[in-house]
Order: C-alpha cells, then structure tokens, then sequence
C-alpha cells in the first residue's frame, strides 16, 4: 500500500491529475509525466523531510478548474513555489499541479529549460497564462518577480511592488484569486547580499550570498497561508485605477496571511492545517 | 476545378496532385526542377519568367497553390530573397491579370520564429517576433506577408495564407525530415524543445481542404499535439548526440553538419507551436494521422539501420 510521499503515492497521484496526458505522457504543453515523477520526488523529500512545511486553508484552493495562486516569495531563491506546488500536489485531493509562471532567463538556461517545460512551469507570459486558465489549469504567480526573490534576510516577511496583469488576467478568464502568504524561506537561504555582477556573467538576474557563502537552503520551517478567494468585479479592461485598487485588495490579504503565521500560533492542530514533515 | 500548381515538385505539393486528381480536378504545375513521370503537365520554368505568366494565360486556371517558396538555408540569402519575394509577386500579380478566383499560399509555422520569450500555440494575429535572432528567415516572413496583403490589395482574389507545421512522412522531405535523416541526431544539451508536425499526406489533404472550402483569410495549419524532440528521435529510431550549444554552432559546416546560421540553433533551443484551431473551425480539418503513424511511415522509409550519418 503506497505511503504519502512514496514512488507509488507520488505516480497514482500523477495519474490522478485532470491533465490530459497523451500517448507519450507528454500534455500538449510539454508537461510530462515522468519529469513530473522526479521533480515531485525531490519536492517531496524537501517538503516532507529537510523542509517542514506547514499548510493552512488548503481547502480554499479549488478542486478543479480554474484558478490564480498569487504570493509573496520569500528566501533567495524560488523555494517558495515549489513548496507551493508539493502541497497543491501533496495536500488536495485530488492533486493539483500549480503550473507556475517562470522569468524568462529560467528558458534560457541549459537543462533548466527543459525541466521548466516538462514540469508544467512556462515562461511568464500573457498568452501562456490565459491558455492555461481557460484550459481549466492551477496558475501560480509571484507579482513581486525576480525583485521578490532579491529581498535581504531582514526584509524577508515584506513585500515590495506588484505587478498588476495578473488581476487583468483573472478578471479577462474569470478566475478566482486565490491568495497565499509564504514564510520561512528566508530563514532557509538568510540573504546578506545579492551579487548581481556574478548573475550577469551566469546569466541569471543575480546570486543570493548568504553568511555561509553558497546559496544553499537551511532546514527550516516553512509555513504556506492560503486565504480566501478574491473575485473582482470586471472583464479586465477596467481603468488602471482601478486594477491598482484590486492589486491592492490582493497585496493586503496576502500580508495579513504573513501576519498570521507571524503571530504566536496557539497550537499546530488547528482545523484546517496540514504538515507536510509531521502529520497531525 | 483547374488548379494551377506552383513549386509542383516538392513533396507534398506532389501529393496534393495526387489527391486533387483522384478529385476529378484539371491541373497543371509549374516548377524549375521539373518532375519525371510526371502525371500532370509540368512547366519547367521560373515563375518570375515571362513563360510562367503564358502558363496562366493559357491554362487559365480557376486557383493558384503557391508552393514554390525556397526554405533551405543552404542557398545563398541573396538568391533565397529573389526567389521567395520575386515568385510570390509574380504568383499574384498573374493571379490578378488573369482572373484567378483563389490563390493559395503555403508558407510555414517557423513564420513565429523560436526564442525563449515567444510563446506556445501562436495565433495568427502574432508578428514574427523572433526575427531578430534569426534574421535569414526575413525574405519567408516577408513572403508571408506579401501574400496576406493581397487579401486587402486584391479584394476580388480570394487569397489564403496557410502556414503549415514540419511535415513527416515516407518522402522524408522538409525541415524534420532532413534533420532527423541520420542514425545519430545532433540536439543542444540541455534543450529539448515541442516539435509539432504532422503527417505528409495530411499537410495536402489541409491544403485540398482550403481550395475546397475556398477560406479567405491567415491560418496556422496544424495536426496531432506537439511533442518533445526527444520522443521524436527515440520514435524514429535515431539516437540523440546532445552537444554543448557552443560546441554544437563551431560544429555547424564540419562533421557533416550543414553549414547554417547560428540563428537556426533557436529552432531546436525553443519550441515553434502553433495553434490550427482557426483554420480546423474555418474548414472542419481534422488530420487522419496521428504523430505515431507519421513518425512510424518516415521510420520505415528511413529505417534507422540505413539512416546515414549526419
């Protein structure tokens, strides 16, 4: 009998996604099964066992259909989204895969390309994201952008600016929001400085220097916030005004979900959590 | 009908007449490298030459398939730019002069161009975004679009721009077919790119499908959903030979390898997909092949014990 996180839990949960694979396991997008398999083996090991991940509200994001996961990153690199995506695929029931929109140096980039592609994850465009949607898909989106990712170790539960397509794109798919709050990965790669230099020469927008020099993540505790879903009124051709106000509305929920998994948290078995690590 | 064929001696156009003759339409073809055995009347001719302009005043034909586009790299750009403009001019402005009802050009998906910021399943409405990285496909994007200004310039002319995804078959012809001919197929380490194709006798049967429907108007043409280029080798029986992308564009001209642009490289870095639902709602296409049966047919022609080494 397949245990949660093992090879057999982690294929009859592939094999229970609503993504219609073809004869080569491959979905018209390029997603693929057996990457698929590896890439939640290795989230799964770091979500369930280096990490501990805990889950709150997973319930509100949808079963099926349709939907955006707007939320703050948090440590030097995109842990935070895949951590987001090992609980959609870890936690629902049936699984989800978020399928998250990526900057588009991640394409660029040998092997990093082809992972991306084959695990769902695109390049961060408007076209791929109302496919996606209108294909019924779980889109992921971080608005802060690669600026989020660039926050330093004591700004690390902030959030800075947002872009704001993604609400025109909600509004344009009809598309519940769904807002989360992302904490602890900037205890797991504690940021001091950034050397954008170095990036430049990699081909990345810069890499994250930690007191221990490498960027490699600590074992730390993780906390994913889901909150309710947000719909707006609009078909997304509404004034800027007043897309900067639902932006906003967005940008609130998701620091009062930082807040909230800031606060002294009275006990682990709340209703409505779940760990990945530790199971209540 | 009478059906007017240009650039008649590649390999879908050869299947096309194949398939408008068991139709019970009159045609007749035009192209410089002629064609032996030939079950039409083919002139052997440039259809920027003087001649080519009598084939349609004598022939009169009720549509025009333009098919006569040069889309190999090898040739000199110089030459490629008169060919493909030069001939697309002349195609319709005779179209024009001798009241030809429907003119159909044939130009490809790669039109999009690949680069990783372009997206997947391109709509007609998309500019050629990825010139820029690839400039030596200027003179087929300009084509492309010489050809969709005639729907404004001539508004008595019927005029379809069908841009057709690789094909695959038992010929072996085209971009994949060329690229996929050896047992051992050079890929960029790292990449592994869509790949959208369908089935030869398909890409005619989408072209019959447009003369019949007689659709005005750009449409990507389009078959089974594109899948990665790694499945596409290990199903033809070839072998992949990943090489490290500097590696792979000093190799290009050597070993083999033809000499191409660096720019080609994008094409097998970044996927080129188009979406065909325009032109299958305009026409109800539906491809009778699907990715396996294409790959199993250009398998067989090709089998891999003979592939020779590219």
């Amino acid at each position: 009998m397949a245990t949660p996180g093992d090879d057999d839990d982690i294929k009859a949960r592939i094999a229970r996604l609503e993504i219609p694979f073809g004869r080569y396991g491959v979905d018209a997008y390029g997603a693929s099964r057996t990457h698929l398999k590896w890439m939640f083996r290795t989230f799964g090991l770091l979500y369930r066992h280096y990490f501990s991940v805990k889950v709150f509200g997973i319930e509100r994001v949808p079963a099926r259909g349709r939907a955006v996961l707007v939320g703050n990153h948090s440590g030097g690199v995109a842990l935070d989204a895949a951590m987001v995506i090992a609980a959609c695929f870890f936690e629902k029931d049936p699984p989800r895969l978020a399928q998250g929109m990526i900057e588009k140096f991640i394409v660029q980039i040998p092997f990093a390309a082809l992972w991306a592609g084959r695990t769902g994850q695109f390049t961060g465009l408007p076209e791929h994201a109302v496919r996606l949607l209108e294909d019924d898909r779980l889109l992921l989106v971080f608005p802060e952008g690669a600026r989020g990712t660039a926050k330093l170790f004591p700004a690390r539960n902030s959030l800075v600016d947002f872009g704001t397509g993604f609400v025109r794109l909600a509004l344009k798919t009809r598309s519940p929001i769904i807002p989360f709050g992302f904490l602890g990965g900037g205890e797991a790669m504690p940021t001091v400085a950034n050397a954008y230099t170095l990036g430049k020469m990699l081909g990345v927008p810069y890499i994250p220097i930690t007191p221990y020099g490498l960027p490699l993540p600590l074992p730390a505790m993780m906390q994913v916030r889901f909150g309710e879903p947000l719909v707006f009124d609009g078909d997304g051709t509404e004034e800027d005004e007043v897309i900067a106000g639902y932006v906003a509305e967005v940008k609130r929920s998701i620091a009062r979900l930082i807040a909230e998994g800031q606060a002294p948290q009275p006990s682990l078995l709340n209703a409505g959590e779940r760990r990945g690590s530790v199971r209540p | 009908m009478k059906v007017l064929v240009v650039g008649v001696s590649s390999a879908i156009a050869k299947l096309l007449v194949e398939q408008l003759l068991s139709a019970g339409h009159s045609i007749e073809g035009i192209d410089r490298r002629g064609w032996d055995k030939a079950p039409i009347e083919v002139h052997t001719l440039d259809i920027r030459k003087r001649a080519a302009e009598d084939v349609f005043r004598k022939f009169h034909p009720d549509a025009v398939v333009h098919m006569g586009t040069v889309t190999s790299l090898v040739m000199p750009g110089e030459e490629r730019y008169r060919i493909n403009l030069g001939g697309t001019r002349a195609v319709f402005d005779h179209c024009r002069d001798h009241g030809v009802a429907h003119c159909i050009f044939v130009g490809r998906h790669t039109y999009y161009g690949a680069a990783s910021d372009s997206p997947l399943f391109h709509t007609e409405d998309e500019p050629p975004m990825a010139l820029s990285s690839f400039p030596e496909l200027a003179d087929l994007v300009a084509a492309d679009l010489y050809a969709g200004g005639a729907l404004w310039r001539f508004p008595e002319l019927s005029t379809t721009v069908l841009r057709l995804c690789y094909s695959l078959g038992p010929s072996g012809h085209g971009t994949l077919g060329t690229f996929l001919r050896g047992a051992r197929i050079p890929t960029l380490l790292g990449f592994d790119p869509l790949f959208q194709f369908m089935h030869e006798r398909d890409a005619a049967a989408a072209i019959m499908r447009a003369l019949e429907r007689r659709v005005r108007g750009v449409f990507n043409v389009t078959g089974p959903e594109p899948i990665p280029l790694s499945i596409i080798i290990r199903e033809t029986g070839r072998s992949a030979l990943p090489l490290p992308e500097f590696v792979y564009a000093m190799a290009l001209g050597r070993f083999g390898l033809p000499k191409l642009p660096d720019g080609a490289l994008s094409h097998i870095k970044y996927p080129v997909v188009a979406d065909g639902s325009a032109f299958k709602r305009a026409t109800d296409f539906t491809a009778r092949f699907d990715a396996t049966q294409a790959m199993s047919d250009y398998r067989a022609a090709f089998p891999p014990a003979h592939a020779t080494p590219s």
